[in-house]
């Protein structure tokens, strides 16, 4: 949606090039851009501008680097900074070293997505070897106790029955009693979404914390929250000390600004990110990152996690026996490209490799666009097996077939074999070459390993 | 009528107590949701109280013992819209609007400049503003959309019960068959309201469910047909593909619908609710906006700029728990309680 903050401060310092030391002068414009980013991105307005001055005083005077454009020295400042803010290097982990059991108690407002937090958390506890019950105590929201009930079902996991009883403070308490009794060592507590200036539910939540001595209190919070993240964080900081911060709904587009703001205001870390409907879209927090995403920068280490948890051990071990033999057909350049698919949209990907988006920009279209990939797969989805596994015993009328059958015409097909046997002869060569010879070889290859 | 009471007890208790929120205790026992129920001014106002503080506070001090006005009080001024949500766009408008009558000398001091302020605000809200006319079809089929976590259910809850008290006859589709308890939820919602609900189990085809109370509401006579659906990440394509076909399952079931797509923000959204309308419009014929929550101390300038960037009316705003929190959207009334 808006531009990186990259490509702004490159245009700004354009003219500025060739500058050996940044001054209060040239410092000021590309400090404007990195204000408006941050505010775009919903970092509260009092955060930014303490931070704004902070870049200020460390860029003013400093050297450029040699290797650095001036832009580019600036969004390092400001990275390093931003990092550091978010207490970037320090353990994130929860502590949970008390005598079992141990409570976690989940606060936030409403629709914070607390109720699916708690199942992933206990999913993820479960993962750590711990043994946690699932504790509702949102007696407010129509269907809330079902919803974590059917989330329990899910995980096989046990939610705590509150046989009727409606009263969140005595729920907890008897679920404590329970879980000491019954072996748990960790109870979560769904407790119901508040506004923190809600006074009697606030206190309520306070009864709470005094019952259970909750070793962890987390606020769950909205990546998409707005300037109000600083107002809602101070309002649970304050009457409950909380914890630790979960940011949720982060696998939208949202910047999660929020996230800094929270954090400058109350000190307090953030420990976990949800990225997902699912129960394992649970992931431990990680400062560069997020930094990175305020910025508008790549994310390559998200990618790559991506790719990893998306493409399947074995089937890529499989391609590389194939790809060492020679043998790799238009089946695995098929699959390939459905796995591909599965991480996202081809500009999402793109956009998460830095540089990637402004040359992009430049490319305008020179990318396989999804339309292309649709045309490749339905192309090799119109073949026989034994075409797809040989692909020089498709001849002329073979052409003609799979262009009907697939709705294209036999120029793309002829195409699409040409940059195939092409690769094909190129993946030969690197083989030969060995490992060090693939290095040297990947430098300059370019557009030729992918035959479209 | 209890309704019209009500709120007169509610304020005395309030000015006895001197507390904000009054909470009636025998109401809260058996139905924990509904909280206290205040004139709707009143409720807004307080609501609003913070935008307020925030917004209009820091901006009569930025104006206080200033006789002058420059850039740099534009610039902070600035900054004070975009904090509030307003988001950059309407600021840096706002802003310019300012600035060129402040080059025409129309500008004086700081009153003058609040009022211009303040009639700029309101501009923008009436542009978009517009009542929603149930009566156009029937049924009338109302889909409700939105990202996760907004109010989705307790909006449809409200509107549910809004439409059953002119006596209209009201049915639910439980058209979020992917979170866990959702349809448990709308029933819950469904019962209150004396509506009929329409729902499949869990996991099955929110397009199925659909069909059926496409079905259902042309079989039963219903007036109204509120269709709920799973929130969704407006960046998930294929989620978003599953809204389209929804949506063309209700179009060749009943002409024309649905008649209206309701989009559900939350009013504590930031900068991304931009985001969230832009790829939810491109999406589906979104035709209304409903901001919830307005009963905290957020401040709702998103929908400022969510109006007058897409041109969407805003349909409805919550402003609390309770079945009757729900109230149509008025543009000046909204402004008076921000000022």
């Amino acid at each position: 949606m808006f531009e990186s903050l990259s490509d702004k401060l490159d245009l700004v310092f354009k003219k500025l090039r060739g500058q050996g030391v940044m001054t209060e002068a040239n410092v000021g414009d590309a400090l404007h851009e990195v204000r408006l980013v941050l505010l775009e991105a919903d970092v509260n307005f009092r955060v930014v501008k303490d931070f704004v001055e902070r870049v200020r005083v460390r860029a003013i005077g400093s050297q450029v680097l040699q290797s650095l454009t001036p832009g580019q020295q600036v969004i390092k400042i400001v990275h390093e900074e931003l990092v550091s803010i978010m207490g970037g290097g320090e353990d994130n982990g929860l502590d949970l070293a008390a005598k079992p059991p141990v409570a976690i108690m989940l606060v936030g407002l409403q629709g914070a997505g607390k109720t699916t937090t708690c199942g992933k958390l206990a999913k993820y506890l479960k993962g750590q070897r711990r043994r946690p019950l699932l504790v509702p105590a949102d007696v407010y929201r129509p269907a809330a106790i079902e919803q974590l009930m059917i989330l329990g079902r899910q995980l096989s996991l046990e939610v705590f029955d509150a046989k009727g009883e409606r009263e969140p403070v005595a729920i907890c308490r008897a679920a404590m009693k329970y879980a000491e009794l019954s072996g748990f060592d960790t109870a979560i507590l769904d407790t119901a979404g508040r506004l923190q200036i809600d006074d009697v539910l606030m206190d309520e939540l306070v009864r709470i914390r005094d019952v259970v001595k909750p070793r962890e209190i987390l606020l769950v919070a909205d990546a998409m929250t707005g300037q109000e993240a600083v107002n809602v964080a101070s309002g649970f900081d304050e009457r409950l000390a909380i914890t630790g911060v979960v940011l949720t709904k982060l696998d939208g587009d949202a910047k999660g600004g929020a996230a800094l703001s929270i954090r400058a205001v109350t000190g307090k870390p953030v420990k976990f990110v949800g990225l997902g409907e699912k129960l394992d879209a649970l992931e431990v927090f990680h400062a560069d990152r997020l930094v990175s995403r305020i910025l508008g920068m790549g994310d390559v280490l998200t990618l790559i996690e991506k790719a990893q948890s998306t493409f399947d051990a074995g089937e890529a071990a499989r391609l590389q026996e194939k790809l060492k033999k020679n043998q790799f057909d238009l089946e695995d350049f098929r699959n390939q490209l459905q796995q591909l698919k599965k991480l996202g949209s081809m500009s999402s990907i793109m956009g998460m490799i830095p540089g990637m988006g402004k040359a992009l920009k430049q490319l305008q279209g020179a990318e396989p666009s999804e339309k292309d990939l649709q045309r490749i797969e339905a192309i090799i989805g119109s073949m026989t097996r034994a075409e797809r596994a040989d692909h020089t015993i498709i001849n002329g009328s073979r052409r003609l077939r799979i262009a009907k059958g697939s709705g294209t015409t036999v120029q793309e097909i002829n195409l699409l074999l040409k940059r195939f046997s092409e690769a094909q002869k190129l993946m030969k060569q690197l083989q030969k070459l060995g490992p060090k010879g693939l290095m040297k070889g990947l430098g300059g290859m370019g557009k030729g390993l992918l035959p479209f | 009528m209890m309704a019209e009471k009500k709120p007169f007890f509610r304020e005395v208790v309030a000015k006895i107590t001197g507390s904000g929120l009054p909470i009636e205790p025998s109401q809260s026992q058996d139905q924990g949701t509904v909280a206290g129920q205040a004139g709707l001014f009143d409720r807004l106002r307080q609501g609003l109280v913070r935008t307020h503080d925030s917004l209009v506070g820091r901006i009569d001090q930025l104006m206080r013992g200033k006789k002058q006005i420059d850039a740099s009080l534009l610039e902070e001024l600035e900054e004070i819209l975009i904090s509030a949500d307003l988001g950059v766009k309407v600021t840096t408008e706002i802003t310019r609007t300012l600035e060129e009558r402040l080059d025409r000398n129309q500008l004086s001091d700081g009153e003058a400049l609040r009022m211009t302020l303040k009639e700029e605000l309101i501009k923008r809200l009436t542009m978009v503003a517009a009542p929603l006319d149930i009566t156009r079809a029937k049924p009338f089929v109302i889909m409700v959309i939105g990202v996760n976590g907004v109010g989705k259910t307790t909006t449809i809850g409200k509107l549910a019960s809004k439409f059953t008290g002119q006596g209209k006859k009201v049915l639910l589709a439980a058209g979020d068959t992917f979170r866990a308890a959702a349809a448990e939820q709308l029933a819950i919602w469904g019962e209150r309201a004396g509506a009929e609900l329409i729902r499949h189990q869990d996991g099955a085809d929110p397009s199925a469910v659909v069909f059926d109370g496409c079905r259902a509401a042309l079989a039963r006579g219903a007036d109204i047909l509120l269709v709920d659906t799973a929130g969704r990440l407006h960046t998930k394509t294929n989620l978003m593909e599953e809204l389209k076909k929804i949506c063309r399952v209700m179009g060749k079931e009943i002409p024309g619908a649905p008649h209206e797509i309701l989009l559900v923000l939350d009013a504590a959204t930031g900068q991304n609710a931009i985001s969230q309308t832009k790829l939810f419009k491109e999406a589906t014929q979104v035709s209304g906006i409903v901001l919830t929550k307005l009963d905290g101390t957020a401040k709702g300038g998103i929908v400022v700029a969510v109006g007058s960037e897409f041109h969407l009316p805003v349909r409805f705003i919550g402003v609390g728990e309770g079945v009757d929190d729900l109230r149509v959207f008025d543009p000046t009334e909204f402004v008076a309680a921000i000022f």
